[in-house]
This record gives C-alpha cells, sequence and structure tokens, in this order.
C-alpha cells in the first residue's frame, strides 16, 4: 500500500490566529480586567512581557442541553476492590456520580477560572487601549528595537547599489598587472632585441620577422586580460551593530501619604509603566530607583514602594532633595541621562511649594534629561500644582498634568513621545 | 499505423508509482523478501528522516496486508506542534470556519501545553479519502511508527470498514464541504457582518448535538440526481393541476379540531433540520449556516458512537502490527521498548478510587476487548464456550473485522463484554438514586451480576442515555406561531442549569416565543421553562426585537 508523505511544517502556523482574535474581541472587557490585575501585580520593568491570563469562565462556557443531577441513575467503575452487590455506600460529598464525564476536558472547562497566554504584543494592545494611546506611539513602543546596520568591510558578492567602484577597480588593476606581468617583461625584451636587430648592418631579417610575430601575440596576450572580471567586484559589506550602548536611570517619586489610595497608586503605576516601556526603547540599559515620600522621604524597593500606606502630611521637597542627593551620590551625569517621574495627589504642606519650584528649578532640572509630573487627583488642582506650572512654562524639559482617569495619562508625555520619535 | 503493445515488463513499475492506485497492492519497489530473511533491523534514534519514515511505513502496510486491514490511501502529514495545536482546536480538522469556540479551545491548548499538564496528541487522523494523519515533527522515529500503525492502518480501517461512518460520512466529499463552508461563513460575515453571523453560529453549536439524523438514513444521491428528483416532483405537481378544484368553495382550516392541524404532524428529533426548513423568520444565509453546522455534527455522529471500538482497534492494531514486526527481527530491543512503553501509558486504567481516576480508559477497554475477542477465538475456555458458542474457536481475524465493522460501542460492549475481561477490570455497577438515601451497589463481577454489569456499561455508552432526548412536538402555526420542546425525562433525570440559555438560543432561530415541557416516567407533562420573544409595537413584522441571550450583550 503506497502512503504520500508530506512535510506540512513550512506551512502556514498559527492557523487559528483569527479565531483566537474573535475570542478575544468576544471578550474584550473581561480580558482587559484582567490584563489590569496582571499590570498590578507586576513589577515596572517588567510590563512588557507575555502573561498567562484568567478570566471567569463563568461567562464563556458553551451551553448545551444536559442532563442534570438528580433522578435515578447507574454508573459502571473499574477497580472494585471489597464491594459485593446490596453494598450500601455513602454519597460522596459534593454530589454523587460527579465522577463521570469529566475526562480530559481540553477547553479548561469546568473550573471557576479560564487560563490562557497573552502574546507580548497582545499585552501591550490591551494594556494600551484604556490609556487612549495614539496608533502610532503604540506601534513605537510594540515593536522590539531594531538593532541598526552598519557598513563593515567589503564582500564579493551583492546588491549592485553596494558596489564599491574604487575596491573594484583597484582590485582589476592589481589583477590586470599580475596576469599580463611576464607578458609585459617579454613585450620589453622583444623591443630591446629589435633595437639591437636594427642596430646591426645588415639586419637580421628573419629574426626580425620572428619577433615581429612575437610581439604582436604577446600583445594580444596583453589585451585579452579582461579590464574589469567578475570576481574582481568587491561590494560594502552592511552587518547588524546593537545599539549604541547608553543608560538611562529613571526616578520614580511617589507620594505614598494616606490620601494616596489604590486606585491612584494604579493610576500612578500606569504612569511610571509608559515612561519605563518608552526609556526601553531608547536605552539598553535602564535603572530604576524608587523614593517614596510622606513627610520624609526614602528609597525603597519596588514592594515597599506601591505596597504600603504612611499616614500624615506631606512634604515634597525632601524627596526632591533625596532625588537630587542619590543623582550626585551615584549617577554621574555624563555616564546616565537622568529621567524623574513624579506622581502625586498634589496635596503639599504650603509653606513647601515655593521651595519646591526652587528645588526644580535650581537643583533638579539641569541635572535631568525630562521630569515628569502628574497629579493623581480628580478635584481641584492643589498648590503644588500651581509652582510646577509656573516652572514647567520655563523649561522645555519638563512636562506635567492632572490625571482623572487612565486615558489621561498619554497627553503628559505626549510631548516627550513626540520629541524622541525618530 | 500500428503501435506495438507496451511491453509488459515495465507495468508493475508504472502503476506501483501511482498513489493509492490498488489499495491491496504492495509497494512495487520494494524487492518482495520474506520477513524472516531481513537480519537488520529498521534504524531507531530519537531523529527521524523521511526515508526512514517511509521505510517503516512500507514494513508497516506490508504487515497490516498480511492481517487483511483494508484502508482508505493513506496522506502522510509531518507537522510542528503549533499546527497540531491548531489542528486540535478545529476538532482535528484540517480546514474550519472561522468562530471564538476554536480560539478559546487553541488557547486552553496552547496554555495546557507550556504548562506541560498536557502532552499533545500525537497523531490526528481525519476521516476523509484519502485518510490525512498528521504526525508531530516532535515524536521520536519509534513513536512515528506507533502513530503510522495506529492511526494509517487501525483508524483508516475502521473508517472504512465500520457501518456506521460507512453509512453517515462522506470521505470523498467532506474536505470539499469543509473548503465551502469556511468560504460561505466568510462571505456570509463580510456581508451580515461578523458579529451577526457569530450569533448565528453560536446558537447553532449550542443546538448541534440535537442536529444529527439518528435512525433516517441519508440517502446516497448525487446533487445531479437530486436535483432531477426535485424537478420531476415539480413536473408531476404541474401535471395534476386541475383548474375545476378551483371552482370548489374553500373548506375552512378553522373548522377542524386542532388535532387535526397538528404541526410537525410527528415529533421531531432533528432540531437544526426542522428550524432549517421550517423556522418562520430565518433569513437565506442563515438557514445556510443552521445546515452547516448540522453537517458537521452529523459528521462526527459516528465518531460520538465508537469511542471504545475506534481507539480499541487502532491500539489494537499498532500493538498487533508492531509485535509482528518486532517477532519479525524487524524492530531493535530498544525501538520496540519505546514502543511498549508508550503504549502501556495509553491503556493505562486507574481504579475508580484512584486520584488518577477520570472514567473508564477507552483506549484500555478497547484494546482488552480486541485482545480477548481474539482469544476467545484461539484458545477458548469452557466459560467462553458457553458464553460465546459462536466466537469461540473461530478464525480470530474474520471474528475481529466482523465485531469492527457492525456494531457500535453500546452494541459492541453488550455482545463481546467477557466476564473475564469484567473481572480483570474488576467492573462493578452502583444506582445512584436520589430518592434513596445512599448509593447501592446493584452488582459486581460475579456470575449473578456479569450481565447486569455488562448490561449497565452498555447504556452507559448509548448516546440516547447520555444524551437528553428532546423532541420538537408542536407549533402553534395558526397562534402566536410558538414553538413547543418536549423533554422526555428517563429516571426522573433533570436537564442541567444551562437548558435557559440553550432556549434563548432557541428561542432567537425559531424567531417566536419557545416552550420547554417536560415529560416523567409516568407520562404526565409539565410546563418548565418558556422563552418569550415578542413583537416591538410599531415595527414592521420583519423587524423583531428578539430577547437577545446573555452571551450577546457580551458585546457591546
Amino acid at each position: 500500500m503506497s502512503a504520500v508523505i508530506i512535510d506540512r511544517r513550512r506551512n502556514v502556523r498559527h492557523k487559528s490566529a483569527v479565531n483566537q482574535q474573535r475570542f478575544l474581541r468576544r471578550y474584550r472587557a473581561l480580558v482587559r480586567e484582567a490584563v489590569a490585575r496582571s499590570i498590578a501585580e507586576r513589577k515596572i520593568a517588567e510590563a512588557d512581557r507575555d502573561a498567562s491570563i484568567s478570566i471567569p469562565s463563568r461567562g464563556l462556557h458553551e451551553p448545551v442541553f444536559s442532563h442534570g443531577s438528580g433522578g435515578k441513575r447507574e454508573l459502571v467503575l473499574p477497580g472494585n476492590k471489597e464491594y459485593v452487590a446490596g453494598d450500601e455506600l455513602q454519597r460522596p460529598s459534593g454530589g454523587g456520580g460527579q465522577g463521570q464525564g469529566g475526562r480530559g476536558s481540553p477547553d479548561g472547562e469546568g473550573e471557576d477560572t479560564f487560563h490562557f497566554h497573552l502574546s507580548r504584543e497582545e499585552f501591550l494592545d490591551f494594556f494600551f487601549e484604556d490609556m487612549a494611546l495614539p496608533n502610532l506611539t503604540k506601534t513605537q513602543l510594540t515593536a522590539i528595537p531594531q538593532s541598526k546596520r552598519v557598513t563593515g568591510g567589503f564582500r564579493t558578492d551583492g546588491s549592485p547599489s553596494n558596489m564599491s567602484v574604487v575596491r573594484t577597480l583597484r582590485g582589476a588593476l592589481a589583477r590586470r598587472l599580475a596576469l599580463s606581468g611576464s607578458s609585459r617583461a617579454r613585450l620589453r625584451e622583444i623591443d630591446e632585441e629589435l633595437e639591437k636587430i636594427d642596430a646591426e648592418d645588415p639586419p637580421d631579417e628573419e629574426r626580425r620577422a620572428e619577433l615581429l610575430a612575437e610581439r604582436a601575440a604577446v600583445q594580444a596576450a596583453i589585451a585579452r586580460v579582461p579590464y574589469v572580471d567578475s570576481f574582481d567586484l568587491r561590494y560594502r559589506n552592511r552587518i547588524t551593530q546593537p545599539r549604541e550602548i547608553a543608560q538611562a536611570v529613571m526616578f520614580c517619586v511617589m507620594d505614598v501619604s494616606g490620601s494616596m489610595d489604590e486606585q491612584r497608586k494604579d493610576l500612578a503605576k500606569r504612569f511610571f509603566i509608559l515612561l519605563h516601556l518608552f526609556l526601553q526603547r531608547h536605552y539598553e540599559r535602564i535603572e530604576i530607583v524608587f523614593i517614596r515620600h510622606h513627610t520624609s522621604a526614602q528609597v525603597v524597593d519596588e514592594e515597599q514602594f506601591f505596597h504600603s500606606t504612611e499616614s500624615g502630611g506631606t512634604v515634597v521637597s525632601t524627596a526632591l532633595e533625596l532625588t537630587v542627593a542619590e543623582i550626585d551620590a551615584h549617577f554621574p551625569l555624563d555616564q546616565w541621562n537622568v529621567y524623574v517621574a513624579q506622581a502625586s495627589d498634589g496635596d503639599n504642606w504650603g509653606d513647601d511649594s515655593p521651595r519646591c519650584r526652587e528645588l526644580l528649578e535650581t537643583q533638579l532640572l539641569p541635572r535631568v534629561q525630562y521630569f515628569a509630573y502628574v497629579e493623581v487627583n480628580d478635584g481641584q488642582t492643589q498648590n503644588l500644582w500651581d509652582q510646577y506650572e509656573e516652572a514647567s512654562a520655563a523649561h522645555a524639559n519638563m512636562a506635567l498634568g492632572q490625571v482623572r482617569e487612565r486615558s489621561d495619562i498619554f497627553p503628559v508625555l505626549r510631548e516627550l513621545f513626540a520629541k524622541k520619535a525618530d | 499505423m500500428n503501435e506495438p503493445p507496451a511491453p509488459p515488463t515495465v507495468r508493475p513499475a508504472r502503476s506501483g508509482r501511482e498513489p493509492g492506485a490498488g489499495e491491496r497492492r504492495g509497494n512495487m519497489s520494494m524487492p518482495p523478501v520474506s520477513p524472516r530473511h531481513l537480519a537488520w533491523p529498521l534504524p531507531g534514534g530519537s531523529e527521524w528522516s523521511f526515508e526512514q519514515i517511509e521505510r517503516y511505513h512500507s514494513e508497516i502496510a506490508r504487515v497490516a496486508e498480511r492481517y487483511g486491514l483494508d484502508t482508505f490511501p493513506n496522506q502522510i502529514e509531518i507537522i510542528s506542534a503549533e499546527q497540531m495545536m491548531d489542528a486540535y482546536a478545529s476538532n482535528g480538522l484540517p480546514v474550519g470556519y472561522t468562530h471564538w469556540s476554536f480560539g478559546k479551545r487553541f488557547l486552553a491548548t496552547e496554555q495546557h501545553y507550556r504548562r506541560g499538564q498536557m502532552g499533545l496528541a500525537y497523531e490526528i487522523v481525519i476521516n476523509s479519502n484519502p485518510c490525512i494523519a498528521y504526525l508531530m515533527e516532535e515524536n521520536t522515529l519509534a513513536m512515528q511508527a506507533l502513530v503510522i500503525a495506529h492511526a494509517c492502518y487501525g483508524h483508516n480501517s475502521f473508517f472504512k470498514g465500520n457501518y456506521l461512518f460507512r453509512t453517515w460520512t462522506q470521505p470523498d466529499a467532506i474536505i470539499d464541504y469543509l473548503v465551502f463552508a469556511r468560504r460561505y461563513v466568510a462571505e456570509c460575515e463580510q456581508r451580515y457582518g461578523a458579529v451577526e453571523v457569530e450569533q448565528t453560529l453560536d446558537a447553532c453549536h449550542a443546538l448541534s448535538n440535537l442536529g444529527v439524523d439518528r435512525y433516517k438514513r441519508p440517502q446516497k444521491r448525487s446533487l445531479a440526481k437530486e436535483q432531477a428528483l426535485q424537478r420531476e416532483r415539480e413536473e408531476l405537481m404541474q401535471l395534476q393541476v386541475n383548474d375545476l378544484w378551483r371552482t370548489l368553495p374553500l373548506k375552512k382550516h378553522a373548522d377542524l379540531p386542532a388535532g387535526e392541524r397538528a404541526f410537525p404532524s410527528e415529533p421531531q428529533e432533528n432540531l437544526l433540520y426542522f428550524i432549517e426548513k421550517n423556522a418562520p423568520m430565518l433569513k437565506p444565509w442563515q438557514r445556510e449556516i443552521v445546515r452547516i453546522v448540522r453537517k458537521m455534527s452529523q459528521y462526527f455522529y459516528p465518531q460520538r458512537q465508537t469511542q471504545v471500538m475506534n481507539e480499541g482497534w487502532a491500539t489494537f492494531w499498532h500493538y498487533t502490527i508492531l509485535q509482528t514486526m518486532y517477532d519479525d527481527g524487524l524492530l531493535a530491543d530498544n525501538v520496540m521498548m519505546e514502543i511498549l512503553h508508550s503504549h502501556t501509558n495509553a491503556i493505562t486504567q486507574p481504579g475508580f478510587d484512584s486520584p488518577a481516576y477520570s472514567g473508564i480508559n477507552p483506549y484500555a477497554l478497547g484494546f482488552a476487548m480486541y485482545r480477548d475477542i481474539r482469544r476467545i477465538c484461539e484458545s477458548p475456555t469452557p466459560e467462553d464456550k458457553r458464553w460465546f458458542p459462536d466466537v469461540a474457536g473461530s478464525n480470530w481475524t474474520e471474528t475481529l473485522q466482523f465485531a469492527m465493522r457492525n456494531f457500535k460501542d453500546e452494541s459492541f460492549i453488550a455482545q463481546f463484554l467477557s466476564p473475564k475481561l469484567m473481572r480483570e477490570f474488576r467492573l462493578f455497577c452502583i444506582v445512584d438514586d436520589d430518592h434513596a438515601g445512599a448509593l447501592r451497589v446493584d452488582a459486581i463481577h460475579d456470575d449473578a451480576g456479569y450481565r447486569a454489569v455488562r448490561d449497565a456499561l452498555s447504556r452507559q455508552y448509548a448516546l440516547s442515555e447520555r444524551e437528553p432526548n428532546l423532541q420538537i412536538t408542536s407549533v402553534d402555526i395558526s397562534g402566536d406561531r410558538s414553538l413547543t420542546l418536549r423533554h422526555f425525562r428517563h429516571n426522573r433525570q433533570p436537564l442541567a442549569g444551562t437548558y435557559k440559555e440553550v432556549m434563548n438560543y432557541l428561542a432567537t432561530l425559531w424567531g417566536f416565543t419557545v416552550r420547554l415541557e417536560s415529560v416523567n416516567d409516568d407520562g404526565s407533562i409539565e410546563s418548565t421553562h418558556e422563552c418569550r420573544v415578542e413583537k416591538r409595537a410599531g415595527q414592521r413584522g420583519d423587524a423583531i426585537a428578539w430577547t437577545l441571550p446573555e452571551a450577546f450583550r457580551q458585546h457591546d
């Protein structure tokens, strides 16, 4: 019996991609919620990873008519050890006769949650969606950074547009010299001998004719050496080079006083993530420093940064002072690009705000590439805002914005994105 | 010009190269060597090449032919793990229409696979002609051999031989139909919107298990013949038109008692068929989609009824074929060990009290039954002779072929499950009656219980028992066009809670109110559920405001 064996591995993969898109579209709201939950659990630097997502499976089952529990039913089971006919046994808790039917259900039904995997692109897409990012920016952030292509050496094959004329002709010249060298030496000998013959009296006509014939042959041989041969061709080689090594440090400054609740922190976190994603596009290495403050500021790790609440008042200038101190201590400006992102609900001790502005203008802004401030607050702007606004008007590398919901975050950074989008 | 006849010597070579020409013919390029004289074993190892697979295949084909397995021609396709997951998600079909549920299945499979909770199926085989078998590239050579024997000769011969498949499926046409369905659904999406189409498909999927003809055999007619018949009927009607009849006074239909106008005249079990033909509000393209889902459901209907038989048959044959090859000295010890390791995993049956228990393993039960039939044929005990007088001592290949061809799971078990096997599996039957305080062991694997256990197991595989019995009994054609679905309860078993959602789907397809009634064991009828579809005032009759099922609302 003959069989046809076909290699289908090169065929189109991911045939069901469109079905997956349909699934995600159908349960868009649930998936978005799950992505939001996942963001809350992630570290800022890990925001753009693929993810395992779980959504409640209640809403996505495919109902059919089937038997419910109740009534009388029989069940045949294997592996009897001790029972004889007529034995009575207690119903297992959770309803009898449920052992049947759960067999290897590959669609994960029967559990309370449906787990599945989102690729990095899908995940970011959901993340960006409710932040109302412009499409161009989405593409910029989603695309994996390319390494750049530079010329490096020469090669013997390539496209005509990359041909190096100088190299090619230099090679051709060398080859011509090498290939015709012996012939031209012989030509010189012949010419000398002919001169001698011409000087003799009487000239040796027979020898002369012989030499002239040879001279023509040698000249023909020299002419036969091609001017440019195919193996003279040289092309500029282009190699991929990793992006320039550049490093940046990002300071996340956040007010953790009692008035910053979970929801506000979540908004702040998204703000930090977005800035981090942006930096990732432009710098090879990024350090993140977390500075939290209430009446005093301290450097903490990410866990403490987002998940501990302090009570009491707020003195913002302490955080700015600490940031300046940290920069000076650990991040020399000739080696580091400094970015500062500050999130606060705008509450500040009244006398402190002018001091903040002064610190900002004299100390911080000269040191940093960019300073972005968000006021996570749905009411009136506070006194800190007014001071910052004035500073912002005078300095190009500073942006600020009030954030009430997720879609307000991007406009704060819009200018930064526009400037750096190359 | 008289062309001299071609010399006979070139004939075999030419015909041997034609794929699928003469299924019983061996591969002519292989010299006819007696297997016992092959001193060298086939290659082993984790790497495989196409040449090696081909060598294995030709040996397996030879052994299969020796055992008289009749198959469709094979088409073996090597695919990657990801492609396997794709195939998995679309019920193993190579082409499918677009629907979110397939995406959901893919995501679930992918997640299980990533976590290592589930190995992928080594193989997927499609009931088509030629029979397409997918082999995964990650498999070792030994596994590929196992899969070829299992799918290309086991399942394949089952598809070709079993009466259910012969009756209900058209392996020559399935791929073409799948392509048609995919194109048609895509076209509908472009014309009428993806959401519209999705809603129709959702509703059809919910009813797909009730979209099969269980008893009515399909007619084996070609399209041309169908159309010819249809024209013939039309002409006949035309011939019988007698204008005189028109002059007779009309008898008022409304005068007839309600019973005489009953529609449908008989209860209908094929819900989707009834909807396709009779739903008043469906648009033509929706009817076609109902039809597509119905056809697919019918195509899978034999598979749902022959799980144990089909998997058991394939397992029995991969085991028998590869064991024969090993005995012939074709398989090295390490290859055979790997095959047996995998085989043993597949046929494990944990006891009911084991944490690994998840129902009776169809591979284990089916494999054991075919082996047992062979044993009863070859060396029957006095007990076997008493239970299976016509099987004991008969030719085993013929008996096995007979069993494979003429049964489905329920009848196969009722006919062939032997007392010895019930003892080996230690099968017992419990009765779960919600009127009784405790579960009762009804019968076990002893003389008094063999028949009861066997009957109970047979019933357990009967689709008519596994799925609720629902029929369309009436449509109020002169009134509000409401449709009544009747659930015939068996042993007081109620419907699972999802029935309300399914009724909503039914209502969207029918377009008018649908009701559910339950018929109890004593014949009494109670009304269970009503799903109203009301006309909104001020709208034309064709624009009906459905009561949309919950699931649809999530779109907005």
